[in-house]
């Protein structure tokens, strides 16, 4: 089995799926020639054709609107916003028209689109590119956020979410683009959208994680004897996995949310509301967040003050596990 | 006051219906047809502001005036050509096949409205200028494909001052789209100004911009409308990539229901666009060239009215919107969290039910 990166097997997906169907095209800025700026798309151009994927004029607004039309005509466009921090330039078109296309059209019209976005800190961008927006979009209806967190998931959920009949926002953590290698099955299989994954079992209390932040959370986790903490990696972020959120907190009683993104509005608010409808009998501690701060994504040299750290992790498991 | 057009301006009848143009080679038959259509448009129009009133429909734009423009931006389309339009073009999109009823149960609220996919007409669109994309869209995956269709997208001028406008017109000549845009220039966006939108005399004039031909058309005339349209269909059609049409018009009505045009309005400026109604000047020229009687013209009028009556009765005879419906559609397949939504909502009526 071949060890790839996470972009590795981004490319590799990208480029089975071109080979396997025929509607499948791959646009957005820089990803032809280029191959991408992360080079996440390299080589795709060379094997399948200018026709099928090809760099657009520079507009976030016409690369999802014009996918959009392409995928109601029965296309499986699949579209790179170079940035997340420049999603919000196509935000309507997401927001007002590819989530509620199907809705509005009483379901003769679709959108089978899937829209990634490098996004995530700690690789030292410049200003505004880092920006985590996954919890905009989780509030839309009519569309499915997906962020692997390890090169394997990343294969296997970007063939799900080809695969799927709606839209589908597929985020990838910059970080770990190379950071590390994982064996990855070269043929094509589907990771399911809409299931976390326990990347570490525990009994005494519950780590949610995703992306980036599942390796700070195992880190953390590794401070204790194992079997203390269990880890759960997301992987979906709209729609949340309740019944694996709600296994693991009724069995467990803590739990401790981390991401990214700012505090307020963000997925851990919407975890925690999931354990106090389904598990606050159980519940022996309050619910913990890890986060970063509600303020802009700061300048490259504050970075490492301001993301989670396994040591920040460890601090909030420390004080949910007293008693 | 009087109206004054370009030199560039394409016509083919003057407002008093004189032939100053080269007349589209079309048999009596599909004039009538094309007439017939304006007639229906209005009366469509006017009978939903008069639901509206009588409270049996919601808010309503009406497309009075703008019956020639709507009129030649589809009549030259196939059926395997797309049409995306906003709330202005519905008449548009009854050429093009949507029935007259979907697009009431639209207005009188039923989320299950549907639009037949042979159509080809995507959902009336509400948010200004982002459905032009969508046509350019359309247009590279027929490009794409490589179909000899096209698609057809449409907007108001105030939606051109949207980036989505300018997004689209970009990418259409970038990629060499199949596309054609179509905008209704009907002078007033609410109750702003077409002076206020852009410093630039005609909005066509930013097509060569984007590489893209632009065309004047008379808005209110639908000889000039039709063949200005099937040209650049036809050209698109070639290969030869995208146009840009700019069609002066009017609205002759309120922005919609809600709004009330007396607020904003110049006087007497009603008055002027009310000589170049565009179905007066269609209908004396069909009656000077004996295309037409004015006991057909009577009759047809007639007819109109009991077609429409009878969607009125469809429409109100329909059973009420079942409430479990309402969760149809947002995906494929629900979500979890959407069916027990659903769930409890139906649980709440159930409860409810006789105690209110
Ligand atoms: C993006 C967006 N902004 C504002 C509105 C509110 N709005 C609805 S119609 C309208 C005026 C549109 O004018 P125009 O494009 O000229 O089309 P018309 O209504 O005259 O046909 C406005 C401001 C909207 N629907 N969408």
């Amino acid at each position: 089995m071949p060890k790839w990166t996470m972009v590795e097997a981004i490319n590799h997906a990208l480029g089975q799926e071109l080979a396997r169907d025929k509607r499948v095209l791959v646009f957005g800025e820089d990803v032809g020639k280029n191959g991408g700026v992360f080079r996440v798309t390299e080589g795709l151009q060379e094997r399948y054709g200018a026709a099928r994927v090809f760099d657009t004029p520079l507009a976030e607004s016409a690369i999802v609107g014009t996918a959009i039309g392409m995928a109601v005509y029965g296309l499986r466009p699949v579209v790179e916003i170079q940035f997340a921090g420049f999603s919000y330039v196509s935000f309507n078109q997401i927001g007002s028209q590819a989530t509620k296309m199907r809705y509005r059209s009483g379901g003769v019209y679709t959108v089978p689109l899937v829209i990634r976005a490098p996004f995530g800190g700690g690789v030292r961008t410049p200003e505004l590119h880092s920006d985590n927006v996954e919890a905009f979009f989780m509030h839309l209806q009519g569309i499915k956020v997906l962020i692997p967190s390890n090169p394997y998931d990343a294969k296997g959920m970007l063939h799900a979410a080809v695969a799927d009949p709606d839209p589908v926002f597929f985020l990838e953590h910059m970080k770990l683009y190379r950071s590390f290698r994982q064996d990855v099955p070269e043929e094509r299989y589907l990771v399911p959208i809409g299931k976390a994954a326990v990347v570490k079992e525990g009994s005494e209390i519950t780590v949610f994680a995703y992306g980036a932040m599942v390796q700070v959370a195992l880190e953390a986790a590794a401070q204790w004897e194992p079997g203390v903490v269990e880890v759960i990696d997301l992987r979906t972020i709209a729609p949340l996995d309740e019944e694996t959120i709600a296994a693991s907190v009724n069995k467990t009683g803590r739990a401790v949310v981390v991401h990214e993104a700012a505090r307020t509005g963000g997925v851990a608010a919407e975890v925690i509301a999931v354990i106090n409808e389904r598990c606050l009998y159980a519940l022996l501690k309050p619910v913990e967040r890890v986060t970063c701060p509600d303020m802009p994504y700061p300048v490259p040299i504050l970075e490492d003050q301001f993301i989670p750290t396994p040591g920040r992790v460890a601090d909030a498991i420390r004080r949910t596990l007293e008693p | 006051m009087g109206i004054t057009l370009p030199d560039t301006v394409y016509q083919v009848l003057t407002p008093e219906g004189q032939v100053v143009g080269e007349v589209p080679h079309l048999p009596p038959g599909r004039m009538v047809e094309l007439y017939r259509w304006m007639v229906f448009g209005r009366a469509f129009s006017d009978r939903m502001v008069a639901l509206q009133r009588q409270g049996r429909m919601g808010t309503f734009g009406p497309l009075n005036g703008q019956e020639a423009a709507s009129v030649g931006i589809a009549a030259p389309l196939q059926a395997e050509d797309w049409l995306v339009g906003s709330y202005r073009e519905i008449l548009s999109y009854f050429i093009k096949g949507v029935p007259p009823l979907a697009i009431m149960e639209v207005y009188r609220g039923y989320v299950s409205a549907r639009y037949p996919w042979e159509a080809r007409c995507l959902p009336i669109q509400i948010v200004l200028a982002t459905q032009v994309l969508h046509a350019v869209g359309l247009a590279m995956a027929i490009k794409y494909d490589g179909k000899p269709d096209v698609a057809v997208g449409v907007c108001g001028e105030g939606a051109t001052s949207e980036g989505d406008f300018n997004e689209a017109l970009n990418f259409a000549g970038v990629f060499k789209a199949p596309a054609v845009i179509v905008v209704q220039n009907n002078c007033w966006a609410i109750s702003v100004p077409r002076s206020a939108q852009t410093a630039a005399g005609y909005i066509a004039h930013r097509g060569p911009g984007f590489g893209v031909p632009g065309y004047i058309v008379d808005g209110n005339d639908v000889l000039a409308m039709y063949q200005v349209m099937a040209d650049c269909v036809a050209r698109a059609r070639a290969g030869e990539g995208p146009s840009l049409i700019e069609a002066l018009t009017y609205r002759m009505g309120a922005h919609t229901t809600a709004d009330d045009p007396r607020k904003y309005r110049p006087e007497g400026e009603m008055e002027e666009w009310s000589k170049r109604d565009p179905i007066s000047r269609f209908r004396k020229f069909l009656l000077d060239q004996n295309m037409l009687s004015e006991q057909e013209d009577r009759q047809m009028a007639e007819e109109i009215t009991t077609e429409i009556q009878g969607v009125v009765e469809a429409l109100e005879s329909r059973p009420a919107q079942d409430p479990n419906q309402l969760f149809d559609n947002v995906f494929e397949t629900a979500t979890p969290q959407l069916e027990s939504q659903r769930s409890e909502m139906l649980l709440r009526n159930a409860r409810t039910l006789g105690k209110e």
